[in-house]
């Protein structure tokens, strides 16, 4: 009886002590701007990278969660969070009803990966409707007569294709199927564009991970990837016509040009897609993550929001273009500048 | 010492006790007190958290459940984009996972509590039980990455086996028919059953264990085999704690998340084969949850949410049902 009083003062004094420590820790991360973002997890290495970085220099915190585009678009327009980030844009309509800005942070792209066995990365030439096509679940094989019309010199096997998508909502689905909606009437009717689709054929893998450890299986299979993943673990790529008739390769270049063909300052609220734009070495499946604002949030929050992504946009290019994210052009940037005045005042 | 002198003694030392007990009683009686209240409200507060539960995913899928009706049950569409929902592929593939799970867990584990109870060595007991309860405290996630990057690939390399001798079968050989992609609903519902057998089993050999050696042995002593006690004597007398065990792992089986969602394929549409892909409620609402951006599609995935508590108490009260008609049958039996 004793012994167990004395343990449990001990436990009682440990856990006040724990509870002082924790509330020293959390005074000293008050003693910068401290803010908090939620949403997209494609977006979330930048941001953490960003983030680090700006913390260093300024000594003001931003905590990201990457929760989901979906996850961060409730939360902004719940406004517990100081900015929310989204792989699909919101229309111009929903932002003004909620009272929301939205701007671009990076480009990013994705690419097809296939397994064929005895075909190098980066050999077979996809086109956009033919890509739609397989998705469709109407071309099933390798040979079929529109691939081989693209890959004259590459030696197709009479082999089945095994569709690969992504399981879970991601916006690397939705700029996926923007693509395939802007190249294909078939794919714009019947199954559109979201991030996440009533797929016609095929099976889904969560997470990059799993569609590119399905397409490592699986002979005779295609799946979409981040660009990132596919230079992190040297996947077997394919090449694409862009809108020019180009072949292309992926590169942060190819992005940016995807970028660089839009007139940001056309567009209301930044309501594009990067996908299928003009240009000769524009990357037909290029995307972007948007950040999401609450025009009513205290003007001090907005302002440190703003002045991190700023930062970012100006001092953060080579981080982001180390982990395959390609930063805005300056002439996104300004028109992005523009726009904060305009709504935010800041 | 004869009988009333004992019991003259026996009083005389109830009395002094009871003199002890009595002077302690006030302190303890507030403890008892407390602490039937304390136990007491934590049991009760599992029921509010189970009400609360319901009520919640009642109010959050009600617009899905009102939106499409009854039809949400049976139609197959699962339309993000058009935002048109129905549950039943994902219904059918919980089901039916689960149902792979248990043919093949609930025999294995009751081979294993078998063995472990009456017919392995004894120095063989500790190590074996030891390593099926490590088994059940593996993550699930584990499981679903070991199904995807390691047996997924040897299970596509005996499928075109599957497919010449299971799917040759009459009758049943449209299940067993399919690429040899090594994901599916029979994968699934193997590394399901592999996740539950420890469950199953670990019931199962403590209730074979409390089962009184003299009712065993008289049934040895008969001349009865060892398939015959377990058989006759052991299974009769622990059916309430196997039949407990056994659904314990099949309510495991019907939630699971992780796993299923690495090897089950996750493919929006219904097939006959079991090599085919599917989807489970489980995986879905895992899958689709973080990007749900429109309310309807929100609600639905609580509706799915729903759906499988439901699931999960019809077979939990249909588990209750057969053990009272078990226990019925015994009575007219004698």
């Amino acid at each position: 009886m004793k012994l167990n009083r004395r343990t449990f003062t001990k436990a009682a004094l440990s856990i006040a002590i724990a509870g002082s420590m924790g509330g020293a820790m959390i005074a000293n991360a008050m003693a910068g701007v401290s803010l908090t973002g939620a949403g997209s997890t494609w977006v979330y290495p930048l941001v953490a990278k960003w983030s680090a970085a700006y913390e260093k220099e300024t000594g003001n915190k931003v905590n990201y969660q990457s929760i989901g585009s979906g996850g961060g678009i409730a939360q902004i327009k719940a406004g517990t969070v100081a900015f929310g980030a989204s792989d699909m844009p919101l229309k111009p309509e929903e932002l003004h009803k909620e009272g929301l800005i939205q701007f671009p942070t990076a480009v990013a792209g994705e690419d097809l990966i296939v397994n064929l066995p005895g075909i190098k990365p980066g050999t077979v030439i996809l086109s956009g409707p033919v890509v739609a096509d397989i998705y469709l679940g109407k071309i099933k094989k390798w040979n079929d007569p529109a691939l081989v019309k693209l890959n004259p010199d590459v030696k197709l096997p009479d082999m089945d294709i095994t569709v690969v998508h992504r399981s879970d909502g991601s916006g690397t689905t939705f700029t996926f199927a923007d693509y395939l909606s802007k190249v294909s009437p078939e794919w714009k009717e019947k199954v559109g564009a979201n991030t996440s689709l009533n797929w016609p054929a095929g099976v889904g893998g969560k997470g990059n991970e799993g569609v590119a450890a399905y397409v490592q299986r699986i002979p005779g299979s295609i799946g979409y990837v981040e660009y990132a993943y596919i230079l992190e673990n040297k996947l077997n790529y394919a090449r694409m016509i862009n809108r020019d008739g180009k072949v292309v390769s992926p590169s942060l270049k190819g992005f940016q040009d995807a970028a660089a063909h839009v007139d940001f300052n056309k567009a209301e609220d930044f309501y594009v897609i990067l996908t299928d734009h003009t240009g000769p070495d524009t990357w037909p499946i290029s995307g972007c993550t948007w950040q999401i604002l609450r025009k009513n949030a205290p003007k001090a929050t907005n302002e440190e929001v703003t002045k991190f992504f700023l930062w970012g946009f100006d001092k953060g290019q080579s981080m982001a273009e180390s982990i395959a994210f390609g930063p805005l052009p300056p002439s996104t940037v300004d028109v992005i500048k523009a726009y904060w005045k305009k709504n935010l005042g800041v | 010492m004869n009988g009333s002198e004992v019991a003259a003694a026996g009083e005389r030392y109830a009395g002094a006790a009871s003199e002890r007990t009595s002077a302690r009683r006030s302190r303890t009686s507030v403890a008892d007190f407390l602490f039937r209240k304390g136990t007491g409200f934590v049991a009760f507060l599992v029921a509010i958290t189970l009400v609360a539960v319901m009520v919640s995913l009642i109010i959050e899928g009600w617009q899905a459940l009102h939106t499409f009706g009854w039809r949400f049950l049976v139609t197959t569409t699962w339309d993000p984009v058009t935002n048109a929902f129905g549950a039943l592929v994902f219904i059918v593939g919980t089901l039916v996972s689960s149902a792979i799970a248990m043919l093949i867990a609930v025999p294995v584990s009751f081979g294993i509590a078998l063995f472990i109870s009456e017919l392995s060595p004894g120095w063989l007991r500790g190590p074996v039980s030891a390593v099926i309860e490590l088994l059940a405290a593996i993550p699930s996630i584990i499981y679903g990455m070991w199904g995807l990057l390691v047996f997924a690939p040897w299970f596509a390399a005996i499928e075109p086996w599957i497919n010449d001798h299971l799917g040759a079968i009459p009758g049943i050989g449209m299940l067993f028919q399919g690429p040899p992609m090594g994901i599916g609903m029979l994968t699934a519902g193997i590394v399901l059953a592999i996740m539950i057998i420890p469950f199953i089993a670990s019931i199962m050999r403590d209730v074979f264990m409390i089962t009184p050696p003299a009712l065993k042995e008289s049934a040895y002593a008969l001349g009865a085999t060892t398939w015959e006690v377990a058989r006759r004597v052991i299974l009769p007398y622990t059916r309430t704690a196997v039949t407990g065990g056994i659904f314990l792992g099949l309510g495991r089986a019907l939630g699971e998340t992780m796993a299923v969602t690495f090897i089950i394929g996750n493919a929006n549409n219904l097939s006959a084969s079991l090599l085919m892909p599917g989807s489970s409620i489980a995986s879905v609402i895992a899958n689709e949850f973080t990007e749900a951006t429109t309310s309807l599609y929100k609600s639905s995935l609580l509706a799915l949410g729903l759906i499988l508590f439901v699931i999960t108490f019809i077979v939990l009260a249909l588990a209750k049902l057969l053990l009272l008609r078990l226990e019925a049958g015994e009575g007219s039996k004698s």
